[in-house]
């Protein structure tokens, strides 16, 4: 569950001022709202890369606002991806995983699984220059689940992509709605991401956040 | 007709365009190319196997490879955290640090040298560095060759920092972000995420300080002395040569110099960058 009491954000002279709202566990909401409105401010807060100024973050139910990125377990994919450079596809699955210092057998059965339901078996040895965008996409994507976080922020993952490869990607993402259960925050403008993958839809405007009805929004 | 003039036009100015950025650039590499001919038609292969056969140039080689190689591997140890905390965080009196890492490079050398010899044996309380280093831990600095590396370091390692700070600010720190939500410290971001990113910056910050180590000769001079097979480097070679009046000696020491940063930024920027870069 991800839940907001009144958070401010400030940053410089942009101040995104007493958001909250909640998602319940398991639910899938997409945050829409014009473009300078803080969207991704708001998703970076909810990770921990930017200071909240007042209110609380509570990740089920416990306080997280001043706990460090690494400490909330939360899988962030931002909007240029951010792939690391000089990582294999495989070494981005497999980054989380050593980092939590899992046995050898756990981390190859781990990224086996993942790399099945995202598609990306074939990729693994790649280096991540010449992945095509749906496959970047499904790499970062795959980072971010593979210490299977209970919360996922998506900052606008799709807006890059060709018609097709959105399409496959809302496959790609309602599947792991499914077999996951994790909690999802999806920042997105497109009202057709939101109508195929939301159980809610939350739109950031100037005087705050408030959830909208789907049939009002799509 | 009307539609081929201006295109004619067009095409006549593109060649103005580049014989002027052309004739301009020209003159700049022409005085280098120019300078190192003249050296080379001064000198001849004899004079310079001559000038390379002995001991005093041959201890100045030495000692210049090994100064020019821990200054450099300092410089970059200091410059990779400094340029890194510069680029990454905002914080209080960060210009401050920004100007100071500057000093050394506006200073004028023999006031470096100068300041250098001054820190090293002002007394402050009965205190002095140099004595506490040479009878406290038997590393005598001042005159020796710990003077030279560190005079040489002095210089070399703000022009590092610059270096390592402008890699950093090009580099995205996004993907260091993302790596602190999936479980790594500051630390393990900059270990695993920046550092390996940062590999051809710090190749090229140790090109750019060994070869200004290389060129280091005022600091050295003040700070070092100009001790012949003690603290002579190649720098004060070609003083020391000019001095007693062995031109052609100075003049194959300065072309043995020339040939050593040639094959020192050659084999580092095939190392770093791959030939085809």
């Amino acid at each position: 569950m991800i839940e907001l009491k009144g958070v401010t954000v400030k940053s410089g002279s942009f101040v995104l001022p007493n958001i909250s709202f909640q998602i319940l566990s398991g639910e899938y909401a997409v945050l829409m709202g014009t473009s300078g409105r803080g969207k991704t401010t708001l998703l970076e807060s909810i990770c921990g890369l930017r200071r909240v100024a007042e209110g609380q973050v509570l990740i089920h139910g416990r306080d997280v606002t001043r706990w460090s990125p690494a400490d909330r377990e939360i899988g962030y994919v931002p909007q240029d991806l951010a792939l690391f450079p000089k990582l294999s596809v495989l070494e981005h699955l497999e980054f989380a995983l050593r980092l939590r210092k899992l046995s050898r057998e756990v981390v190859t059965e781990r990224t086996r699984e993942l790399s099945e339901v995202l598609g990306i078996g074939h990729l693994l040895s790649r280096s991540i220059a010449g992945l095509s965008g749906g496959e970047a996409q499904r790499v970062a994507l795959g980072r971010a689940l593979s210490f299977r976080p209970s919360v996922l922020l998506l900052d606008e993952p799709l807006s890059a992509l060709d018609e097709s490869t959105r399409y496959e990607m809302h496959e790609l993402l309602r599947r792991v709605k499914q077999t996951t259960g994790v909690t999802t925050l999806h920042v997105t403008h497109s009202v057709s991401e939101a109508e195929s993958l939301a159980d809610r839809c939350f739109w950031l405007a100037a005087d705050g956040i408030q959830e909208r009805p789907l049939s009002q929004i799509c | 007709m009307d539609a081929k003039n201006p295109r004619r036009s067009r095409r006549a100015s593109d060649a103005l365009f580049f014989l002027v950025m052309g004739g301009i650039s020209a003159t700049f590499i022409l005085l280098i190319v120019l300078l190192l001919v003249a050296d080379v038609m001064f000198t001849s292969p004899s004079e310079f196997y001559r000038a390379l056969a002995k001991p005093e140039i041959r201890a100045a080689l030495q000692l210049t490879l090994f100064s020019c190689t821990v200054a450099a591997i300092l410089s970059v140890w200091v410059g990779t955290p400094l340029g890194y905390l510069l680029s990454r965080y905002s914080f209080r009196g960060r210009w401050v640090i920004d100007t100071l890492v500057d000093i050394p490079i506006v200073l004028p050398p023999l006031v470096l040298g100068l300041s250098l010899l001054i820190l090293f044996h002002q007394p402050i309380a009965g205190w002095q560095l140099e004595s506490a280093l040479r009878d406290g831990l038997g590393f005598p600095v001042t005159y020796r060759w710990p003077a030279v590396v560190l005079a040489q370091f002095s210089v070399a390692c703000a022009f590092s920092v610059r270096t390592m700070r402008v890699t950093f600010d090009q580099m995205n720190p996004r993907a260091e972000e993302v790596a602190r939500t999936l479980g790594c410290t500051r630390g393990q971001a900059f270990w695993r995420i920046a550092l390996p990113q940062a590999s051809r910056g710090i190749v090229t910050a140790f090109t750019i300080a060994w070869a200004r180590a290389l060129g280091e000769f005022g600091p050295i001079m003040v700070f070092a002395g100009t001790t012949r097979m003690r603290t002579e480097v190649l720098s004060t070679s070609v003083f020391l040569e000019l001095s007693i009046g062995n031109l052609d000696a100075a003049v194959a020491v300065s072309l043995l110099m020339v040939m050593l940063a040639v094959v020192v930024l050659v084999v580092l920027r095939v190392l770093g960058t791959g030939l085809n870069s």
